[in-house]
C-alpha cells in the first residue's frame, strides 16, 4: 500500500513538472491555447507504472544481496548455467557459426556492411578488454591505435604500394610498438591519472595526424586506398564487401582464440592479479612493468589490425574518424557487456553498434533509449551483460587414507 | 653459520621523519623472530623496507642462502627480492579477491615459472606440463594446510580466518626461505589463533622456512618466537628470549609508559 501511495506522488508530481510542455500548447499565429488534457492523464499512468515497476526491481535487488550475504544457496547466473550446459551450448555454437557463414547469402550487402562494421568492434573491444578488463588499466585512448593502424596501411600503400596482407602483420606491430610507447609513461600511474594521460595520448595522435600535412595529408586524409585481394585476386565492389565480412569473422575468430588462450595462462592470471592489487601483486613475485607493458602492447595489437581492415574498407582515412567518441564507444561496450569476459564483450558490441542502427527507425528517439538503457543497465546489472566466470578445476583427492 | 637475513644500521626517513633509525636485525636459519613494539614504532615499516616496497634511506640488508650466495638487496624492486626467497603477507589482508583461492595461490607460483606470450598462445607441450606442474603443486599446497575444500571458491567470500591462512599459502607458494608475517593473528579469535600457533610451527618444521613476524598478541608471541625483538621510535630497545623480554624495565617502559617514582 505504501508503495502504491509514494507512486501515485511521483507520478503527481510527474504531471505537474510536464503539464507546461505536455498539456498547454500555444498557436502563436491564431494566439489561441489549446489545452491537450488527455496527455495529463497518459503522463500520470505512465510514471505511475514506470515508478512502481523502478521500485519493483530494487526492492528484488537488495533482497538478492541479503540472500548472498546469509549465506544462502544462490541459483547460478543464467548465462553460467547455459555455457556449462554442453547440450544447450553447441547447438547454439553451431546455430551462431551457421548463420555468421551464410548471412552474405541471406542479406543485403548493406547488412553485411554493417555486421563488417560490429565484427570490427568486437575485435577492438576485445583488444581493450585485456587492457581494461584484465588488467584493470583503465584507458581512455585506446583509439589511438586503430588510427596507427590505418595509417600505417594508407601510408605505407601510398608511398610504397605495400598490399593488403603485408600490411597486416606490419600494422600489428606497429600498434604493439606503440602500445609500449604509450605504456612507458604511464607505468607508475592508476586509476583516474592514468586514464587522463591515455585519453592526453589518443589526442595526440589524432592532432598528429590532423596538423602534420606533410606526413599525413592534415585534416584532408588519404584516398583511393586499395580494398584486399585475394591471393593477386581483386574482387568486384559489391563482392569485396563479402570478402571483408568473411575476413572479419576469420579475424575476429583468430582474436577470440588468442585472447581466451592468454587469459587461461600464466600471463593472464599475472594481469587479473595486477587488476585486483598492485602492492600484493608485486610483493608475490610479479614484475609489474612488464605485464603492464605486455598488456598495452597485446591489446593495442588488436586495434592496430582493426585498422588496416578500416582503411580497406572505407578505402579512405581521415583524422576525424579517430576521435574520443570512438574510444568511449569501445569502452561502453565493454563495461555493457561485462568486463573481462570474451562473450560479454561481444554481446556487448553487438548490442550496441547493431542497436543504434536497427533504431533508426524511431531515429529522433533512439539515443534516448539507449541512453535510458545505459541508465538501468548500471543501476541492475553494474557487473555487464555476462560476468566473467572464473575457470574451476577438479581433483581427485590425493590424500593418502 | 652465516644469518639468513642481516639488516645491518637501517635508515628510513619520510621527509624529516626517521621511521627507522639504526636498526639491526639477524634472522638465523629456521628460527622464529617475533618484533614487537607499539603502534607506530616502525615495524610495518621495517618490513616494506625488506620486501622493497620502500627504498631504505641508508644502512644494508644481506640476505645468505645457505651460505652460498651472499648478497645486498637494498632497493631491488619488490618482484626480485620475492624472487630471492622471501615472502610476505600483510596487516590488512591483501588478497586477489576475485580470483579462486587455487588462483591466488597460482599467482605465487609466476615468478618460479617461465611462460611467455607466444607460449601461452599456441599452448605447447612445455607449457602445458608448467602449467600442469603448478596447479599440482598449488593444490599439495593448499592441502598441507587444510585449505583444500575452498579450492574453488572466490577469496572474497571466505571466512576471515581462511583468509588470513590463504595469504600464508599464497607467501608459501613462491618457495621462500623466509617468510615475513605482518600480524597474522589480527582480527582472530582464541581457537583461530591457535590454530595459526601450531600453522606457523608445522611451516617452520615441516617445510624449514624462517619466520619474521609482527603481532601483537603477546601469548602468541611468548608461545612462539624464539627470538624477540622489540621497537619504540624506529629503534630496538631490546632483544631476546621471551623470558628475558618479559622482565625487561626498558619494554615494560615502552609498553605502560614512565612509571611515576616521585
Amino acid at each position: 500500500m505504501r508503495e502504491i501511495i509514494k507512486s501515485f506522488t511521483v507520478s503527481i508530481w510527474f504531471m505537474f513538472l510536464t503539464f507546461p510542455i505536455m498539456v498547454i500548447k500555444v498557436n502563436t499565429i491564431e494566439k489561441t491555447i489549446e489545452w491537450r488534457w488527455e496527455r495529463l492523464i497518459f503522463v500520470g499512468i505512465g510514471s505511475f507504472f514506470l515508478s512502481f515497476l523502478w521500485r519493483y526491481l530494487i526492492t528484488r535487488k537488495e533482497s538478492g544481496i541479503k540472500k548472498a550475504e546469509a549465506g544462502e544457496e544462490i541459483k547460478q547466473p543464467l548465462s553460467q548455467r547455459f555455457f556449462e550446459d554442453r547440450r544447450l551450448f553447441f547447438p547454439a555454437l553451431g546455430g551462431v557459426i551457421i548463420l555468421t557463414v551464410t548471412f552474405p547469402l541471406f542479406f543485403s550487402s548493406y547488412q553485411t556492411n554493417i555486421m563488417t562494421n560490429a565484427l570490427m568492434y568486437v575485435m577492438l573491444g576485445l583488444g581493450l578488454n585485456i587492457v581494461v578488463g584484465l588488467a584493470g588499466l583503465l584507458d581512455l585512448g585506446y583509439v589511438a591505435f586503430y588510427a596507427v593502424g590505418a595509417y600505417c596501411y594508407a601510408l605505407l600503400n601510398y608511398h610504397f604500394g605495400i598490399g593488403f596482407w603485408a600490411v597486416l602483420p606490419i600494422a600489428a606491430a606497429m600498434g604493439a610498438l606503440f602500445g609500449i610507447l604509450l605504456g612507458f609513461p604511464v607505468l607508475r600511474l592508476r586509476g583516474d591519472y592514468l586514464a587522463i594521460v591515455t585519453l592526453g595520448f589518443g589526442e595526440m595522435i589524432r592532432l598528429i595526424l590532423e596538423n602534420w600535412n606533410k606526413f599525413s595529408f592534415g585534416p584532408s586524409g588519404i584516398a583511393n586506398i586499395p580494398r584486399p585481394t585475394f591471393f593477386g585476386y581483386q574482387f568486384s565492389f559489391d563482392h569485396s564487401f563479402i570478402y571483408i565480412y568473411y575476413l572479419m569473422i576469420s579475424l575476429t575468430i583468430l582474436t577470440i582464440f588468442v585472447v581466451n588462450r592468454l587469459q587461461n595462462s600464466r600471463i593472464g592470471r599475472a594481469w587479473i592479479a595486477l587488476r585486483e592489487d598492485e602492492i600484493a601483486c608485486q610483493a608475490m613475485g610479479i614484475d609489474i612493468r612488464k605485464t603492464k607493458l605486455t598488456a598495452f602492447a597485446l591489446g593495442a595489437t588488436w586495434a592496430g589490425m582493426v585498422g588496416v581492415v578500416f582503411a580497406a574498407k572505407t578505402t579512405f582515412v581521415n583524422p576525424a574518424s579517430f576521435t574520443f567518441m570512438e574510444s568511449a564507444i569501445i569502452l561502453s561496450l565493454i563495461v555493457l557487456g561485462g568486463m573481462g569476459s570474451i562473450i560479454g564483450v561481444i554481446l556487448g558490441a553487438f548490442i550496441f553498434i547493431l542497436l543504434p542502427e536497427y533504431l533508426r527507425a524511431i531515429e529522433e528517439y533512439r539515443m534516448l533509449v539507449f541512453g535510458a538503457a545505459m541508465v538501468v543497465m548500471m543501476v541492475f546489472r553494474p557487473q555487464g551483460l555476462i560476468s566473467n566466470i572464473r575457470r574451476t578445476y577438479e581433483f581427485r583427492s590425493s590424500k593418502k587414507q | 653459520m652465516e644469518p639468513l637475513l642481516e639488516v645491518k644500521n637501517l635508515l628510513m626517513a619520510f621527509g624529516g621523519l626517521l621511521a627507522i633509525d639504526g636498526l639491526d636485525l639477524t634472522v638465523n636459519e629456521n628460527e622464529i623472530v617475533a618484533l614487537i613494539g607499539p603502534n607506530g614504532a616502525g615495524k610495518t615499516t621495517l618490513f616494506n623496507c625488506i620486501t622493497g616496497i620502500h627504498k631504505p634511506t641508508g644502512g644494508d640488508i644481506f640476505i645468505n642462502i645457505s651460505n652460498k650466495k651472499h648478497y645486498r638487496i637494498n632497493g631491488l624492486k619488490p618482484h626480485k627480492i620475492t624472487e630471492s626467497g622471501m615472502a610476505r603477507t600483510f596487516q590488512n589482508i591483501r588478497l586477489f579477491p576475485n580470483m579462486t583461492v587455487l588462483e591466488n595461490v597460482m599467482i605465487g607460483r609466476h615468478c618460479r615459472s617461465h611462460a611467455g606470450v607466444a607460449g601461452a598462445v599456441l599452448r605447447n607441450g612445455k607449457t602445458r606440463k608448467e602449467e600442469k606442474n603448478i596447479v599440482e603443486y598449488c593444490y599439495n599446497l593448499l592441502e598441507k594446510i587444510e585449505l583444500d575444500p575452498f579450492v574453488n571458491e572466490q577469496a572474497k567470500n571466505l571466512p576471515y580466518g581462511v583468509q588470513r591462512r590463504l595469504e600464508i599459502v599464497r607467501a608459501m607458494a613462491t618457495d621462500p626461505f623466509l617468510l615475513l608475517l605482518d600480524e597474522p593473528a589480527a582480527g582472530m579469535n582464541n581457537q583461530e589463533t591457535k590454530e595459526l600457533d601450531a600453522l606457523i610451527n608445522k611451516i617452520r618444521d615441516e617445510e624449514n622456512i624462517a619466520i619474521l613476524l609482527i603481532e601483537h598478541d603477546m601469548k602468541l608471541v611468548m608461545s612462539l618466537a624464539e627470538k624477540i625483538v622489540v621497537m619504540d621510535y624506529g629503534k630496538k630497545i631490546a632483544q631476546g628470549t621471551p623470558e628475558e623480554i618479559k622482565s625487561n624495565p626498558v619494554v615494560i617502559k615502552a609498553y605502560l609508559g614512565e612509571e611515576d617514582d616521585t
